[in-house]
């Protein structure tokens, strides 16, 4: 689409920018007004520099939550995706079974984070869940809160279990978009199922991928509710991630200089990365390479 | 428009799509996975404390409602329910409705700093929560908003309002331009134009992202905990808290939890057509 | 290459069909010759497309047979069809180049490299696409990716036939003569069978040596531009073919005149021969196309053959004029040379013998 170049289009932009810039810009110069300073007591701030900033980035509990964090993040990722991208091609295109599998698929979405945790808690404990109790019944001694790989594929299995979803309702979505003529010319030119896939579905699926992956990324990277009611972080640190880890700074020890520090930098990493992401989204929405076919 | 162009399928149609056959196993399997562990907390809250802690049951031995009727008897406990009710409909209202004219903006027009613009609304759902909710509480509280509806709905826009502005530019931008342009030119104003001819044109759009707003401000919880106390507590909240309070009542806290289930299974329900086209942003 | 033969073929998207209407393709046995360049004409929603997909084999037909060079092909899926198809919109796979492109259907049926190089340069070169072969397919304009689609089709040894589906429908005007005659063309290189859907009358005429015309679902009439235009077999082909359409007039038999029709209270003589084959309950039509319908204002020699009319209407369109006339309550259209003198007012009508066709219920009469 050509657009029109108008100045005044930030009159429509403007509530937009207030309500967002109202939450958004006061907290976060707070959060750096933190990262500069020692607070002593009430009334009492020293400025620090960037000292807050060199002791986190050497602070080795902080480096194994930022590990775990990737090693979840990476994990979840490799797991939702191909799934997502499973789960979409078995559904039914049409009719009440494509109604109720979306329903029904669409159902963890609307968990709230916490109920999410507790669900997960009921159904994995040993004593009353029906988790923990099939381990237990097939002899295999599971129980998330004291054994640390326990609670580790707990936590993928339950994040997994909460965001798949979105990954296969995005798929779902740019699946139907696929013109039947495709499928028809693929049928023509002999193409087996894997080449279907391969050079009609999948292409046609990298444009919502690329938003799943981003807001999985994002959402994952930040994860912070659901471990905290399962888990609480533990077994030890086992399932300490950044969000967890820097709330025990921020509340639990008050080192509010230190955590703010390391938000910073944890709130950087997510743009840089979401940026990447986000153009090469932008490039693959270019709206003339893909239209022609559709309309 | 596009959906017009695809044959109807018929009946001795050969099948187009290739035959997924690892689905026939995969989809069951992964409902099972999907849908044991919401079982399991209905199964819950419908059993007894006593039946809970006594031992394993696969299903309830003995009904009981009683879990239900303490939370619709105890104002604690559906107070949360509306609050939490109240809170995500004023954001998904308020994000709706200053998100379409800048979606609206983003897609028909380039402006100076568009671009870092659009991405910078995106940024901000991604502040990390911990430190963040700190001076959240005190801004709140500074300009009284703090424990009020509208105070969590305006925070909830931080990550519901980029969303829905891409949504919709995503959906806007499927409308083709010609159709601005003839209303105009058939003398439409810019206020009639868009309220007339652009929302009906746009409103499964604005279903969906009606659905990813109400879906985010739902599970949201540290940011809606955090700015509320007594008058604006999301149910959510109250979980965490009576029951930590009280030690474990697994059933009451189960019956809690498919108590917010509900809603969301309402909406999806209501949405389920708009789902498809939806999730893909208008992207597709 | 092969002899496409339709033996008894229906189909109905309907299980049970009893009326005619509930056929989307209605009973039709036919042959298609090897080597023919073929056209299937007909208004939106005729069958045409149903018709086609049932011979590439995208839809199993409710009734009856498809065989190609005698043998049966319906219970086949595409695949073992050996068909290749060209869709309304170009279908071209975004992430290949255009070289990848033209390989691909030789690369699923596991033709060796070396040889799949040499076809899909031989085709390339025939379809001017040699330059374009290394870069990407996604980017390219609409008459390129219909000559891609193409060319995935031309690449295959094997086909039995190419099947065109409104190919040009997204090409631009001019680009669209291009590709016709290129196809022409190729047709005349590669002796290929064609089957060339359009609704387009005059891409049909230009391109195809047979055209079959259908209308709800019945195929009208098949034959060479030149019969369709010169016998309809049926008043919707006189009315479809020709631009514009054949003058149609209801018509009675005269009573006590064997050799003559009335068409209001006007009389026109028709051959005796006609007539006699005329059951009196049918309902008769005289049909005559403007090329052959003579028009002036003074009676040149008299005839029974012209009768009067009025002429409401001269239009001048360079190479040939166009001249409405009312003859009684019906409206009629000729056309005339450039040169031809005639102004609006009372006026004279000549049906050219020969040219003047009887229908009774909308078939022709011979």
């Amino acid at each position: 689409m050509i657009k029109t170049r108008n100045n005044k289009a930030w009159f429509l932009v403007l509530p937009v920018v207030i309500s967002v810039a109202f939450s958004a810009i006061i907290p976060l110069m707070t959060v750096i007004n933190y990262s500069v300073q020692d607070i002593i007591g009430p009334d009492q701030k020293v400025f620090v520099g960037l000292d807050w900033f060199k002791e986190v980035l050497r602070d080795p509990d902080l480096h194994g939550a930022f590990l775990r964090q990737i090693l979840f993040t990476l994990v979840v990722l490799a797991i939702e995706i191909p799934l997502g991208i499973l789960i979409a091609l078995s559904m039914p295109a049409k009719g009440w079974k494509a109604s109720l599998t979306l329903v029904l698929i669409a159902l963890p979405l609307l968990v709230p984070f916490n109920v999410v945790g507790t669900i997960w808690q009921i159904f994995g404990r040993a004593d009353i869940g029906l988790g923990g109790h099939f381990l237990a019944s097939l002899g295999i001694n599971y129980n998330y809160a004291t054994n640390p790989l326990h609670a580790w594929l707990t936590v993928i299995l339950m994040d997994v279990w909460h965001w798949t979803p979105l990954v296969a309702l995005l798929c779902y979505a740019g699946l139907r978009s696929i013109p039947e003529g495709y499928y028809q010319a693929a049928k023509i030119d002999g193409a087996k199922a894997w080449a279907v896939f391969r050079f009609i579905q999948f292409p046609k699926l990298s444009g919502v991928l690329m938003i799943g992956l981003l807001l999985r990324f994002m959402d994952s990277f930040m994860i912070y509710t659901e471990p905290f009611v399962l888990t609480g972080g533990g077994p030890g640190n086992a399932t300490t991630f950044l969000s967890i880890y820097l709330t025990k700074l921020a509340v639990g020890q008050f080192d509010l200089g230190p955590a703010a520090a390391f938000s910073l930098i944890y709130f950087l990493i997510i743009q840089v990365v979401s940026f990447v992401l986000y153009t090469i989204i932008q490039r693959n929405s270019n709206p003339n390479a893909s239209k022609q076919v559709a309309q | 428009m596009k959906q017009a162009l695809v044959q109807p399928s018929t009946t001795q149609s050969r099948p187009l799509r290739p035959k997924f056959r690892i689905g026939s196993v995969l989809l069951p399997a992964y409902f099972i996975l999907l849908l044991l562990p919401i079982y399991w907390m209905i199964s819950m809250s419908l059993k007894t404390n006593d039946e809970i802690l006594a031992g394993f049951s696969l299903w309830p031995k003995t009904l009981t409602l009683e879990h239900y009727h303490e939370i619709f008897t105890n104002a604690a406990w559906y107070s949360g329910y509306l609050n939490s009710l109240t809170y995500v409909g004023l954001n998904t209202v308020i994000s709706l409705v200053i998100a379409l004219p800048a979606a609206y903006a983003f897609s028909r027009y380039s402006f100076q700093g568009d671009k870092h613009l659009f991405f910078w609304l995106l940024t901000n759902r991604m502040a990390p929560p911990a430190v963040f909710l700190l001076p959240f509480f005190q801004l709140y509280q500074s300009v009284g908003l703090f424990d009020t509806h509208i105070g969590v709905a305006l925070a909830h826009l931080l990550f519901n309002v980029p969303l829905s502005v891409w949504i919709l530019e995503g959906f806007i931008s499927g409308v083709p331009k010609e159709i601005d342009e003839t209303a105009y030119i058939d003398g439409y104003s810019f206020g009639r134009f868009f309220f007339r001819v652009f929302i009906p044109l746009v409103r499964s759009g604005i279903g969906v992202t009606a659905f990813f707003c109400f879906m985010f401000s739902w599970i949201e919880l540290l940011l809606a905990r955090t700015l509320t106390s007594v008058n604006a507590k999301p149910i959510a909240a109250v979980m965490t808290r009576t029951v930590s309070a009280s030690g474990m009542d697994w059933g009451l806290l189960s019956a809690a939890g498919v108590l917010t289930i509900i809603p969301g299974a309402l909406v999806i329900w209501f949405v389920r057509n708009y789902i498809a086209k939806g999730f893909a942003m208008g992207r597709v | 290459m092969a002899r496409i033969e339709l033996d008894g073929l229906a189909h109905a998207y309907r299980p049970n069909p009893q009326k005619p209407e509930d056929y989307a393709l209605r009973p039709m046995t036919m042959t298609w010759q090897d080597g023919g360049a073929y056209a299937l004409l007909g208004p939106s929603g005729c069958g045409k497309t149903t018709l086609l997909n049932i011979i590439s084999g995208l839809l199993r037909p409710s009734h009856g047979r498809v065989l190609f060079d005698g043998r049966d092909v319906t219970d086949l899926p595409t695949e073992a069809r050996n068909i290749a198809q060209v869709f309304q919109f170009p279908v071209i796979y975004d992430t290949m180049t255009v070289h990848d492109n033209l390989a691909f259907p030789l690369r699923n049926r596991r033709i060796p490299e070396p040889e799949v190089r040499s076809r899909v340069a031989h085709i390339a070169e025939l379809l001017e696409l040699t330059s374009d072969l290394k870069n990407r397919a996604r980017g390219l304009s609409a008459d390129m990716k219909q000559k891609i689609s193409l060319g995935r089709g031309l690449v295959r040894k094997d086909v039995a036939a190419i099947l065109f589906d409104e190919p040009l429908t997204v090409i631009d005007p001019h680009m669209k003569w291009q590709l016709r005659s290129k196809l022409k063309q190729i047709h005349n290189e590669l002796k290929l069978s064609l089957i060339y859907v359009t609704h387009d009358q005059v891409e049909a005429l230009t391109f195809a040596d047979q055209v079959v015309l259908m209308y709800d679902g019945a195929v009208m009439q098949a034959g060479t531009p030149q019969a369709l235009f010169e016998e309809p077999e049926h008043t919707f082909v006189g009315y479809f073919i020709g631009s514009p359409g054949m003058n149609l007039l209801p018509c009675t038999l005269e009573p006590g005149n064997p050799d003559g029709v009335q068409i209001g209270n006007l009389s026109l003589p028709v051959d005796a021969h006609l007539l006699e084959q005329v059951n009196a309950q049918s309902d008769l039509t005289i049909g005559i196309r403007p090329e052959f319908l003579g028009c002036s204002n003074t009676l040149e020699g008299a005839s029974s053959r012209n009768l009067p009319a009025t002429i409401t209407r001269v239009d001048d369109l360079g190479t040939y004029k166009i001249v409405t006339a009312t003859l009684g309550a019906h409206t009629l259209r000729a056309k005339l040379p450039e040169d031809a003198r005639v102004v609006t007012g009372p006026g004279f009508l000549n049906f050219l013998t020969g040219q003047t066709k009887l229908y009774a219920d909308s078939r022709i009469v011979r």
